[in-house]
Protein backbone atom coordinates (compact mmCIF):
# COMPACT_ATOMS: atom_id res chain seq x y z
CA UNK A 1 0.00 0.00 0.00
CA UNK A 2 1.13 3.30 -0.98
CA UNK A 3 2.50 6.16 1.92
CA UNK A 4 -1.14 7.64 -0.19
CA UNK A 5 -3.27 5.45 1.06
CA UNK A 6 -1.60 5.60 4.79
CA UNK A 7 -2.50 9.29 4.63
CA UNK A 8 -6.10 8.82 3.75
CA UNK A 9 -6.46 6.03 6.52
CA UNK A 10 -4.65 8.52 8.90
CA UNK A 11 -7.31 11.11 9.89
CA UNK A 12 -10.04 8.47 10.69
CA UNK A 13 -8.05 5.98 12.49
CA UNK A 14 -5.78 8.56 14.76
CA UNK A 15 -9.02 9.80 15.91
CA UNK A 16 -10.62 6.62 16.77
CA UNK A 17 -7.46 5.77 18.44
CA UNK A 18 -7.61 8.94 20.22
CA UNK A 19 -11.19 9.10 21.40
CA UNK A 20 -12.41 5.66 21.57
CA UNK A 21 -9.72 3.41 21.82
CA UNK A 22 -7.41 5.10 24.60
CA UNK A 23 -10.49 6.29 26.36
CA UNK A 24 -10.87 2.24 27.79
CA UNK A 25 -7.39 2.54 28.60
CA UNK A 26 -8.08 5.30 30.94
CA UNK A 27 -11.77 4.34 32.16
CA UNK A 28 -9.38 0.71 33.25
CA UNK A 29 -6.90 2.80 35.12
CA UNK A 30 -9.04 5.16 36.90
CA UNK A 31 -10.98 1.42 38.10
CA UNK A 32 -8.54 1.00 40.23
CA UNK A 33 -7.97 3.91 41.76
CA UNK A 34 -9.93 5.19 44.81
CA UNK A 35 -12.43 7.75 45.64
CA UNK A 36 -11.02 10.94 46.84
CA UNK A 37 -12.45 14.63 47.50
CA UNK A 38 -11.58 17.22 45.39
CA UNK A 39 -11.04 17.40 41.45
CA UNK A 40 -10.88 15.33 39.69
CA UNK A 41 -12.55 13.01 42.10
CA UNK A 42 -10.29 10.01 42.13
CA UNK A 43 -6.50 9.31 44.03
CA UNK A 44 -3.01 9.36 41.36
CA UNK A 45 -2.68 5.61 40.28
CA UNK A 46 1.26 6.72 40.55
CA UNK A 47 2.35 8.94 43.33
CA UNK A 48 5.36 9.34 45.06
CA UNK A 49 7.60 6.75 42.54
CA UNK A 50 5.44 3.94 43.94
CA UNK A 51 1.54 2.09 42.06
CA UNK A 52 -1.40 2.76 44.22
CA UNK A 53 -3.79 0.19 42.66
CA UNK A 54 -6.16 -1.90 44.35
CA UNK A 55 -9.03 -4.21 43.31
CA UNK A 56 -11.08 -2.50 45.93
CA UNK A 57 -13.91 -1.37 43.39
CA UNK A 58 -13.76 -4.75 42.12
CA UNK A 59 -14.68 -6.40 45.29
CA UNK A 60 -16.95 -4.21 46.15
CA UNK A 61 -18.45 -4.43 43.28
CA UNK A 62 -19.06 -8.26 43.88
CA UNK A 63 -19.55 -8.22 47.65
CA UNK A 64 -22.54 -5.75 47.19
CA UNK A 65 -25.59 -8.01 45.81
CA UNK A 66 -26.94 -4.78 44.21
CA UNK A 67 -24.77 -4.81 41.26
CA UNK A 68 -25.30 -8.55 40.11
CA UNK A 69 -29.25 -8.26 40.62
CA UNK A 70 -28.89 -4.89 38.15
CA UNK A 71 -26.53 -6.86 35.98
CA UNK A 72 -28.80 -9.82 35.79
CA UNK A 73 -31.92 -7.57 35.53
CA UNK A 74 -30.31 -6.21 32.57
CA UNK A 75 -29.61 -9.33 30.74
CA UNK A 76 -33.43 -10.48 31.73
CA UNK A 77 -35.30 -7.15 30.21
CA UNK A 78 -32.90 -7.33 27.07
CA UNK A 79 -33.64 -10.93 26.45
CA UNK A 80 -37.25 -10.85 27.31
CA UNK A 81 -37.97 -7.60 25.01
CA UNK A 82 -35.53 -9.35 22.69
CA UNK A 83 -38.42 -11.99 22.16
CA UNK A 84 -40.79 -9.00 22.68
CA UNK A 85 -39.56 -7.22 19.75
CA UNK A 86 -39.28 -10.43 17.46
CA UNK A 87 -42.93 -11.55 17.99
CA UNK A 88 -43.97 -8.20 16.76
CA UNK A 89 -41.37 -7.26 14.29
CA UNK A 90 -41.71 -10.79 12.43
CA UNK A 91 -45.42 -10.62 11.54
CA UNK A 92 -44.73 -7.28 10.58
CA UNK A 93 -41.66 -7.62 8.41
CA UNK A 94 -43.35 -10.83 6.69
CA UNK A 95 -46.60 -8.49 6.20
CA UNK A 96 -44.27 -5.98 4.40
CA UNK A 97 -42.38 -8.44 2.16
CA UNK A 98 -45.80 -10.25 1.26
CA UNK A 99 -47.30 -6.52 0.09
CA UNK A 100 -48.13 -5.12 -3.25
CA UNK A 101 -44.29 -3.87 -4.49
CA UNK A 102 -45.29 -0.82 -5.07
CA UNK A 103 -46.04 0.11 -1.50
CA UNK A 104 -43.18 -2.10 0.53
CA UNK A 105 -40.42 1.19 0.28
CA UNK A 106 -43.37 3.15 1.15
CA UNK A 107 -44.30 0.61 4.03
CA UNK A 108 -40.66 0.31 4.98
CA UNK A 109 -40.16 4.35 5.16
CA UNK A 110 -42.92 4.31 7.93
CA UNK A 111 -41.13 1.69 9.43
CA UNK A 112 -37.50 3.67 9.55
CA UNK A 113 -39.06 6.91 10.20
CA UNK A 114 -40.09 6.69 13.96
CA UNK A 115 -36.09 5.81 14.73
CA UNK A 116 -35.19 8.95 13.31
CA UNK A 117 -37.38 10.83 15.42
CA UNK A 118 -36.23 11.73 19.25
CA UNK A 119 -35.90 9.07 21.39
CA UNK A 120 -36.39 10.76 24.67
CA UNK A 121 -39.61 12.06 22.88
CA UNK A 122 -40.94 8.54 21.89
CA UNK A 123 -40.41 7.44 25.94
CA UNK A 124 -41.91 10.19 27.20
CA UNK A 125 -44.94 9.70 25.03
CA UNK A 126 -45.48 6.51 26.94
CA UNK A 127 -45.58 8.59 30.16
CA UNK A 128 -48.56 10.44 28.88
CA UNK A 129 -50.08 6.85 27.46
CA UNK A 130 -49.53 5.13 30.64
CA UNK A 131 -49.94 7.07 33.37
CA UNK A 132 -53.20 6.47 36.04
CA UNK A 133 -54.61 9.19 34.52
CA UNK A 134 -53.42 8.40 30.82
CA UNK A 135 -55.28 7.50 27.86
CA UNK A 136 -54.82 4.61 27.95
CA UNK A 137 -56.28 3.89 31.46
CA UNK A 138 -58.93 6.63 30.62
CA UNK A 139 -60.31 4.80 27.47
CA UNK A 140 -60.66 1.53 29.61
CA UNK A 141 -62.66 3.06 32.45
CA UNK A 142 -64.94 4.94 29.90
CA UNK A 143 -65.54 1.58 28.03
CA UNK A 144 -66.49 -0.23 31.58
CA UNK A 145 -63.19 -2.75 31.77
CA UNK A 146 -61.90 -1.84 34.71
CA UNK A 147 -63.34 0.37 37.16
CA UNK A 148 -60.08 2.09 39.32
CA UNK A 149 -57.26 2.40 36.81
CA UNK A 150 -54.11 -0.13 36.37
CA UNK A 151 -51.12 0.46 37.08
CA UNK A 152 -49.10 0.55 34.13
CA UNK A 153 -46.12 2.78 34.77
CA UNK A 154 -43.31 2.96 36.77
CA UNK A 155 -43.35 -1.20 36.73
CA UNK A 156 -41.11 -3.78 35.28
CA UNK A 157 -44.44 -3.53 32.34
CA UNK A 158 -43.83 -0.34 31.14
CA UNK A 159 -40.09 -0.79 31.01
CA UNK A 160 -40.63 -4.05 28.74
CA UNK A 161 -43.05 -1.44 26.74
CA UNK A 162 -40.69 1.51 26.32
CA UNK A 163 -37.56 -1.38 24.99
CA UNK A 164 -39.79 -2.99 22.58
CA UNK A 165 -41.16 0.21 21.43
CA UNK A 166 -37.69 2.13 20.84
CA UNK A 167 -35.86 -0.71 19.44
CA UNK A 168 -38.70 -2.58 16.88
CA UNK A 169 -37.23 -0.64 14.18
CA UNK A 170 -34.06 -2.11 14.07
CA UNK A 171 -35.23 -5.61 14.41
CA UNK A 172 -37.44 -5.08 11.47
CA UNK A 173 -35.01 -4.20 8.81
CA UNK A 174 -33.06 -7.08 9.36
CA UNK A 175 -35.77 -9.71 9.15
CA UNK A 176 -37.68 -7.85 6.18
CA UNK A 177 -33.75 -8.33 4.71
CA UNK A 178 -33.66 -11.80 4.73
CA UNK A 179 -37.35 -12.19 4.53
CA UNK A 180 -37.26 -10.61 0.58
CA UNK A 181 -34.13 -12.91 -0.41
CA UNK A 182 -36.81 -15.98 0.29
CA UNK A 183 -37.11 -17.71 -3.10
CA UNK A 184 -41.21 -18.07 -3.13
CA UNK A 185 -40.96 -21.40 -5.47
CA UNK A 186 -39.33 -22.75 -1.86
CA UNK A 187 -43.24 -22.32 -0.57
CA UNK A 188 -44.78 -23.39 -3.55
CA UNK A 189 -42.58 -27.06 -3.46
CA UNK A 190 -43.74 -27.52 0.26
CA UNK A 191 -47.14 -27.06 -0.61
CA UNK A 192 -47.06 -29.33 -4.34
CA UNK A 193 -45.88 -31.74 -1.69
CA UNK A 194 -48.72 -31.52 0.42
CA UNK A 195 -47.25 -29.32 3.15
CA UNK A 196 -49.61 -27.51 4.73
CA UNK A 197 -49.00 -23.72 5.05
CA UNK A 198 -48.57 -22.85 8.84
CA UNK A 199 -46.18 -26.29 8.52
CA UNK A 200 -44.43 -24.55 5.72
CA UNK A 201 -43.93 -21.16 7.71
CA UNK A 202 -42.45 -23.57 10.64
CA UNK A 203 -40.11 -25.46 8.54
CA UNK A 204 -39.01 -23.21 5.53
CA UNK A 205 -39.65 -19.63 6.20
CA UNK A 206 -38.50 -19.70 9.68
CA UNK A 207 -35.14 -21.35 9.40
CA UNK A 208 -34.02 -19.65 6.31
CA UNK A 209 -34.52 -16.14 7.92
CA UNK A 210 -32.54 -17.24 10.68
CA UNK A 211 -29.58 -14.91 9.91
CA UNK A 212 -32.23 -11.96 9.79
CA UNK A 213 -33.54 -13.18 13.35
CA UNK A 214 -29.89 -13.53 14.56
CA UNK A 215 -28.66 -10.34 13.16
CA UNK A 216 -31.83 -8.34 14.92
CA UNK A 217 -31.44 -9.84 18.10
CA UNK A 218 -27.62 -9.19 17.95
CA UNK A 219 -28.63 -5.19 17.46
CA UNK A 220 -30.89 -4.42 19.97
CA UNK A 221 -29.85 -7.16 22.66
CA UNK A 222 -26.35 -4.86 23.80
CA UNK A 223 -28.15 -1.19 23.59
CA UNK A 224 -31.45 -2.47 25.64
CA UNK A 225 -28.91 -4.05 28.25
CA UNK A 226 -27.17 -0.72 29.00
CA UNK A 227 -30.39 1.29 28.72
CA UNK A 228 -30.56 4.66 30.63
CA UNK A 229 -33.29 6.70 29.73
CA UNK A 230 -35.85 3.75 29.61
CA UNK A 231 -36.28 2.57 33.40
CA UNK A 232 -35.37 6.20 34.44
CA UNK A 233 -38.19 7.76 32.16
CA UNK A 234 -40.59 4.73 32.83
CA UNK A 235 -38.89 1.54 35.56
CA UNK A 236 -39.52 1.93 39.04
CA UNK A 237 -37.48 0.85 42.03
CA UNK A 238 -37.90 -2.76 41.03
CA UNK A 239 -36.53 -2.26 37.46
CA UNK A 240 -33.12 -1.12 38.21
CA UNK A 241 -30.40 -1.63 35.41
CA UNK A 242 -26.62 -1.76 34.96
CA UNK A 243 -26.91 1.14 32.64
CA UNK A 244 -28.53 3.31 35.30
CA UNK A 245 -26.49 1.97 38.06
CA UNK A 246 -23.29 3.16 36.33
CA UNK A 247 -25.07 6.66 35.76
CA UNK A 248 -25.96 7.00 39.94
CA UNK A 249 -22.97 6.22 40.69
CA UNK A 250 -21.42 9.09 38.40
CA UNK A 251 -23.86 12.16 39.20
CA UNK A 252 -25.50 11.11 41.93
CA UNK A 253 -22.48 9.44 44.51
CA UNK A 254 -19.89 11.01 42.37
CA UNK A 255 -17.73 7.77 42.78
CA UNK A 256 -16.22 8.16 39.76
CA UNK A 257 -13.42 5.12 40.45
CA UNK A 258 -16.30 2.83 40.76
CA UNK A 259 -18.84 4.01 37.96
CA UNK A 260 -15.53 3.01 35.76
CA UNK A 261 -15.68 -0.45 37.57
CA UNK A 262 -18.96 -0.63 36.41
CA UNK A 263 -17.97 0.17 32.85
CA UNK A 264 -15.57 -1.94 32.82
CA UNK A 265 -17.49 -4.80 34.25
CA UNK A 266 -19.94 -4.51 31.78
CA UNK A 267 -17.40 -4.35 28.99
CA UNK A 268 -15.87 -7.81 30.34
CA UNK A 269 -19.17 -9.51 31.08
CA UNK A 270 -21.53 -8.04 28.49
CA UNK A 271 -20.41 -6.65 25.33
CA UNK A 272 -17.21 -8.51 24.67
CA UNK A 273 -19.13 -11.83 24.76
CA UNK A 274 -21.97 -10.41 22.67
CA UNK A 275 -19.18 -9.15 19.98
CA UNK A 276 -17.33 -12.49 19.94
CA UNK A 277 -21.16 -14.55 19.74
CA UNK A 278 -22.19 -12.18 16.62
CA UNK A 279 -19.05 -12.89 14.94
CA UNK A 280 -19.31 -16.69 15.98
CA UNK A 281 -22.78 -16.69 14.90
CA UNK A 282 -22.47 -14.74 11.21
CA UNK A 283 -19.33 -16.24 10.86
CA UNK A 284 -21.16 -19.73 10.73
CA UNK A 285 -23.45 -18.34 8.49
CA UNK A 286 -20.83 -17.62 5.71
CA UNK A 287 -19.62 -20.87 5.31
CA UNK B 1 -42.23 -13.71 -1.88
CA UNK B 2 -44.68 -12.47 -4.26
CA UNK B 3 -47.61 -13.76 -2.53
CA UNK B 4 -50.57 -11.96 -1.66
CA UNK B 5 -51.25 -10.16 1.98
CA UNK B 6 -53.47 -12.73 3.98
CA UNK B 7 -56.10 -10.54 5.79
CA UNK B 8 -54.39 -12.01 9.06
CA UNK B 9 -51.25 -10.26 7.90
CA UNK B 10 -53.08 -7.03 7.22
CA UNK B 11 -54.18 -7.48 10.29
CA UNK B 12 -51.10 -7.54 12.17
CA UNK B 13 -49.24 -4.50 10.05
CA UNK B 14 -51.77 -2.50 10.94
CA UNK B 15 -51.35 -3.00 14.77
CA UNK B 16 -47.74 -2.88 14.51
CA UNK B 17 -48.12 0.34 12.68
CA UNK B 18 -50.57 1.91 15.32
CA UNK B 19 -48.26 0.36 17.97
CA UNK B 20 -45.19 2.46 16.15
CA UNK B 21 -47.24 5.57 15.50
CA UNK B 22 -49.60 6.07 18.05
CA UNK B 23 -47.44 7.36 20.85
CA UNK B 24 -46.10 9.60 18.44
CA UNK B 25 -49.69 10.97 17.78
CA UNK B 26 -50.71 11.59 21.21
CA UNK B 27 -48.13 13.84 21.33
CA UNK B 28 -49.14 15.48 18.46
CA UNK B 29 -52.59 15.90 19.75
CA UNK B 30 -52.32 17.04 22.97
CA UNK B 31 -49.85 20.03 22.21
CA UNK B 32 -52.68 21.38 20.89
CA UNK B 33 -54.88 21.16 24.07
CA UNK B 34 -56.00 24.27 26.10
CA UNK B 35 -55.84 22.31 29.18
CA UNK B 36 -52.92 22.30 31.60
CA UNK B 37 -53.66 18.71 32.70
CA UNK B 38 -52.01 17.28 29.65
CA UNK B 39 -54.94 14.16 29.27
CA UNK B 40 -58.26 15.97 29.72
CA UNK B 41 -59.63 17.60 26.21
CA UNK B 42 -60.49 21.09 27.42
CA UNK B 43 -60.51 21.96 23.53
CA UNK B 44 -58.45 23.03 20.73
CA UNK B 45 -55.48 25.77 21.10
CA UNK B 46 -51.60 26.71 20.10
CA UNK B 47 -51.78 28.90 23.64
CA UNK B 48 -48.13 26.06 24.30
CA UNK B 49 -46.48 26.97 21.57
CA UNK B 50 -46.77 30.26 22.48
CA UNK B 51 -45.39 29.91 25.77
CA UNK B 52 -42.69 27.59 23.85
CA UNK B 53 -41.64 30.48 22.47
CA UNK B 54 -40.74 32.73 25.48
CA UNK B 55 -39.28 29.91 27.42
CA UNK B 56 -35.67 31.20 26.53
CA UNK B 57 -34.33 28.04 29.02
CA UNK B 58 -35.23 25.85 25.68
CA UNK B 59 -34.53 28.59 23.24
CA UNK B 60 -31.07 28.62 24.18
CA UNK B 61 -30.46 24.89 25.05
CA UNK B 62 -31.94 24.54 21.12
CA UNK B 63 -29.44 26.95 19.90
CA UNK B 64 -26.52 25.04 21.54
CA UNK B 65 -27.98 21.88 20.55
CA UNK B 66 -28.18 22.72 16.68
CA UNK B 67 -24.98 24.44 16.54
CA UNK B 68 -23.04 21.35 18.17
CA UNK B 69 -25.27 18.68 15.57
CA UNK B 70 -24.15 20.86 12.62
CA UNK B 71 -20.44 20.97 13.95
CA UNK B 72 -20.63 17.26 15.02
CA UNK B 73 -22.37 16.19 12.19
CA UNK B 74 -20.08 17.91 9.47
CA UNK B 75 -16.85 16.67 11.61
CA UNK B 76 -18.59 13.08 11.33
CA UNK B 77 -19.03 13.65 7.78
CA UNK B 78 -15.16 13.99 6.78
CA UNK B 79 -13.87 11.64 8.92
CA UNK B 80 -16.31 8.87 8.37
CA UNK B 81 -16.05 9.43 4.85
CA UNK B 82 -12.70 8.93 4.78
CA UNK B 83 -12.75 5.62 6.93
CA UNK B 84 -15.59 4.26 4.67
CA UNK B 85 -13.22 5.06 1.61
CA UNK B 86 -10.99 3.20 3.43
CA UNK B 87 -13.02 0.17 4.78
CA UNK B 88 -14.39 -0.38 1.05
CA UNK B 89 -11.61 0.34 -1.06
CA UNK B 90 -8.35 -0.87 0.51
CA UNK B 91 -8.95 -4.51 1.45
CA UNK B 92 -5.53 -5.43 2.71
CA UNK B 93 -3.40 -2.88 4.82
CA UNK B 94 -1.53 -3.42 8.13
CA UNK B 95 -4.15 -2.83 10.87
CA UNK B 96 -7.20 -3.59 8.75
CA UNK B 97 -8.90 -5.88 11.52
CA UNK B 98 -8.10 -3.35 14.31
CA UNK B 99 -9.32 -0.71 11.93
CA UNK B 100 -12.98 -2.53 11.27
CA UNK B 101 -13.30 -3.27 14.94
CA UNK B 102 -12.37 0.75 15.90
CA UNK B 103 -14.99 2.60 13.50
CA UNK B 104 -17.76 -0.38 14.26
CA UNK B 105 -17.22 -0.06 18.18
CA UNK B 106 -19.10 3.15 18.64
CA UNK B 107 -22.11 1.55 17.04
CA UNK B 108 -22.13 -1.43 19.60
CA UNK B 109 -21.06 0.10 22.83
CA UNK B 110 -23.81 1.08 25.00
CA UNK B 111 -23.95 5.17 25.84
CA UNK B 112 -23.36 5.02 29.06
CA UNK B 113 -19.83 3.76 28.73
CA UNK B 114 -18.70 5.60 25.67
CA UNK B 115 -19.89 9.22 27.27
CA UNK B 116 -17.68 7.78 31.15
CA UNK B 117 -14.92 6.74 29.00
CA UNK B 118 -14.58 10.02 26.91
CA UNK B 119 -15.44 12.36 30.12
CA UNK B 120 -11.99 10.65 31.80
CA UNK B 121 -10.22 10.91 28.30
CA UNK B 122 -11.15 14.84 28.38
CA UNK B 123 -10.31 14.89 32.37
CA UNK B 124 -6.99 13.34 32.15
CA UNK B 125 -6.12 15.46 28.86
CA UNK B 126 -6.79 18.70 31.30
CA UNK B 127 -4.29 17.02 33.85
CA UNK B 128 -1.69 16.19 31.35
CA UNK B 129 -1.51 19.08 28.65
CA UNK B 130 -4.24 21.52 29.90
CA UNK B 131 -6.48 21.05 27.12
CA UNK B 132 -9.51 21.11 27.24
CA UNK B 133 -9.96 23.54 29.37
CA UNK B 134 -13.21 22.56 31.27
CA UNK B 135 -15.99 20.94 29.25
CA UNK B 136 -18.71 22.21 27.13
CA UNK B 137 -19.69 22.82 23.60
CA UNK B 138 -16.31 21.08 22.22
CA UNK B 139 -15.98 18.54 24.30
CA UNK B 140 -19.51 17.61 23.37
CA UNK B 141 -18.95 17.98 19.34
CA UNK B 142 -15.57 15.53 20.02
CA UNK B 143 -17.76 12.72 20.97
CA UNK B 144 -20.53 13.10 18.86
CA UNK B 145 -18.04 13.25 16.58
CA UNK B 146 -16.58 9.82 17.65
CA UNK B 147 -20.69 8.40 17.56
CA UNK B 148 -21.61 9.74 13.94
CA UNK B 149 -18.37 9.07 12.18
CA UNK B 150 -19.26 5.51 12.55
CA UNK B 151 -22.70 5.56 11.16
CA UNK B 152 -21.43 7.93 8.59
CA UNK B 153 -18.61 5.31 7.23
CA UNK B 154 -21.33 2.66 7.34
CA UNK B 155 -23.67 4.72 4.85
CA UNK B 156 -20.33 5.71 2.83
CA UNK B 157 -19.45 1.80 2.48
CA UNK B 158 -22.33 0.68 1.45
CA UNK B 159 -22.62 3.75 -1.52
CA UNK B 160 -18.54 2.57 -2.54
CA UNK B 161 -19.20 -1.09 -2.79
CA UNK B 162 -22.11 -1.16 -5.08
CA UNK B 163 -20.86 1.87 -7.69
CA UNK B 164 -19.39 1.10 -10.55
CA UNK B 165 -15.78 1.27 -10.69
CA UNK B 166 -14.94 1.74 -14.49
CA UNK B 167 -16.03 5.35 -14.27
CA UNK B 168 -13.20 5.75 -11.92
CA UNK B 169 -10.71 3.72 -14.22
CA UNK B 170 -11.67 5.87 -17.18
CA UNK B 171 -10.80 9.34 -15.70
CA UNK B 172 -7.47 7.90 -14.36
CA UNK B 173 -6.83 6.56 -18.26
CA UNK B 174 -8.02 9.87 -19.18
CA UNK B 175 -4.64 10.95 -17.22
CA UNK B 176 -6.42 12.49 -14.31
CA UNK B 177 -4.60 12.21 -10.71
CA UNK B 178 -6.39 10.24 -8.19
CA UNK B 179 -7.31 13.08 -6.09
CA UNK B 180 -8.87 15.09 -8.59
CA UNK B 181 -10.91 11.98 -9.18
CA UNK B 182 -11.73 11.60 -6.35
CA UNK B 183 -13.42 15.80 -6.08
CA UNK B 184 -14.71 15.54 -9.57
CA UNK B 185 -16.04 11.72 -10.21
CA UNK B 186 -16.12 10.07 -6.37
CA UNK B 187 -18.08 12.32 -4.52
CA UNK B 188 -20.61 13.92 -6.76
CA UNK B 189 -21.74 9.84 -7.04
CA UNK B 190 -21.65 9.00 -3.51
CA UNK B 191 -23.50 12.75 -2.56
CA UNK B 192 -26.64 11.29 -1.99
CA UNK B 193 -25.19 9.00 0.88
CA UNK B 194 -23.17 11.64 1.93
CA UNK B 195 -26.44 13.56 2.61
CA UNK B 196 -27.96 10.90 4.29
CA UNK B 197 -25.04 10.33 6.56
CA UNK B 198 -24.82 13.94 7.47
CA UNK B 199 -27.89 14.09 8.52
CA UNK B 200 -27.95 10.78 10.31
CA UNK B 201 -25.05 12.00 12.41
CA UNK B 202 -27.33 15.46 12.53
CA UNK B 203 -30.19 14.05 13.99
CA UNK B 204 -28.23 11.96 16.46
CA UNK B 205 -26.10 14.30 17.77
CA UNK B 206 -29.63 16.19 18.18
CA UNK B 207 -31.15 13.64 19.95
CA UNK B 208 -28.73 12.51 22.04
CA UNK B 209 -28.68 12.92 25.97
CA UNK B 210 -26.66 10.32 27.95
CA UNK B 211 -22.82 11.03 25.82
CA UNK B 212 -23.82 14.77 26.25
CA UNK B 213 -24.72 14.69 29.61
CA UNK B 214 -21.18 12.59 30.64
CA UNK B 215 -19.31 15.53 28.58
CA UNK B 216 -20.47 18.61 28.55
CA UNK B 217 -19.85 21.01 32.12
CA UNK B 218 -21.90 23.90 33.53
CA UNK B 219 -21.49 25.80 30.27
CA UNK B 220 -23.25 24.35 28.01
CA UNK B 221 -27.03 22.75 28.73
CA UNK B 222 -28.05 20.97 25.03
CA UNK B 223 -32.39 20.13 24.26
CA UNK B 224 -32.37 16.99 25.63
CA UNK B 225 -30.95 18.17 29.09
CA UNK B 226 -33.88 20.33 29.03
CA UNK B 227 -36.28 17.94 28.20
CA UNK B 228 -34.96 15.56 30.26
CA UNK B 229 -35.06 16.90 33.52
CA UNK B 230 -38.40 18.71 32.98
CA UNK B 231 -39.64 15.11 31.86
CA UNK B 232 -38.50 13.83 34.89
CA UNK B 233 -40.57 16.61 37.15
CA UNK B 234 -44.10 15.27 35.49
CA UNK B 235 -45.68 15.61 31.38
CA UNK B 236 -45.62 19.12 30.69
CA UNK B 237 -48.17 20.47 27.74
CA UNK B 238 -44.94 23.05 26.91
CA UNK B 239 -42.79 19.55 26.25
CA UNK B 240 -45.67 17.96 23.94
CA UNK B 241 -45.54 21.37 21.53
CA UNK B 242 -41.74 21.45 21.63
CA UNK B 243 -42.09 17.46 20.25
CA UNK B 244 -44.04 18.49 17.99
CA UNK B 245 -41.97 20.88 15.96
CA UNK B 246 -38.94 18.68 16.12
CA UNK B 247 -40.86 15.83 14.90
CA UNK B 248 -42.10 17.79 11.72
CA UNK B 249 -38.29 19.09 11.57
CA UNK B 250 -36.85 15.77 10.98
CA UNK B 251 -40.10 14.10 9.24
CA UNK B 252 -38.96 16.70 6.99
CA UNK B 253 -35.32 16.50 6.69
CA UNK B 254 -35.59 12.72 6.41
CA UNK B 255 -38.10 12.82 3.79
CA UNK B 256 -36.48 15.22 1.66
CA UNK B 257 -32.99 12.74 2.20
CA UNK B 258 -34.76 9.69 0.92
CA UNK B 259 -35.94 11.49 -2.02
CA UNK B 260 -32.70 12.57 -3.15
CA UNK B 261 -30.69 9.22 -2.34
CA UNK B 262 -33.49 6.98 -4.54
CA UNK B 263 -33.59 9.91 -7.09
CA UNK B 264 -29.94 9.26 -7.54
CA UNK B 265 -30.07 5.65 -7.19
CA UNK B 266 -31.93 4.38 -10.20
CA UNK B 267 -29.70 5.80 -12.73
CA UNK B 268 -26.82 4.20 -10.47
CA UNK B 269 -28.12 0.57 -11.20
CA UNK B 270 -29.22 0.76 -15.15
Amino acid sequence: MSWRRYLVALPPYAWLALFFLVPFLIVLKISLADQAMGIPPYTPLLADGTLHASGANYQFLASDSLYARAYLNSIWFAASATLGCLLIGYPLAYAIVRAPSRWRNALLLLVILPFWTSFLIRVYAWIGLLKSNGFINNVLIDIGLVHTPLTLLNNSFSVYVGLIYSYLPYMVLPLYAALEKLDPALLEAAADLGCRPSRAFWRVTVPLSMPGIVAGALLVFIPMCGEFVIPDLLGGPSTLMIGHVLWDEFFTNRDWPLAAAVAVAMLVLLVLPMVFLRRYLTGEERA
Amino acid sequence: MTNRLSPFLAVMMLLGFVFLYGPIASVIVYSFNASRLVTVWAGFSTHWYGELMHNEQIKTAAAVSFEIAVMAATGALILGTLAGFVLSRYRRFVGRTVFGALITGPLVMPEVITGLSLLLLFVALEQAIGWPQGRGIPTIVIAHITLGMAYVSVVVEARLSSFDRSLEEAALDLGARPAKVFFVITLPLIAPALVAGWLLAFTLSLDDLVIASFTTGPSATTLPMVIFSSVRLGVSPQINALATILLVVVACAVLIAGRLVARTRRPARA
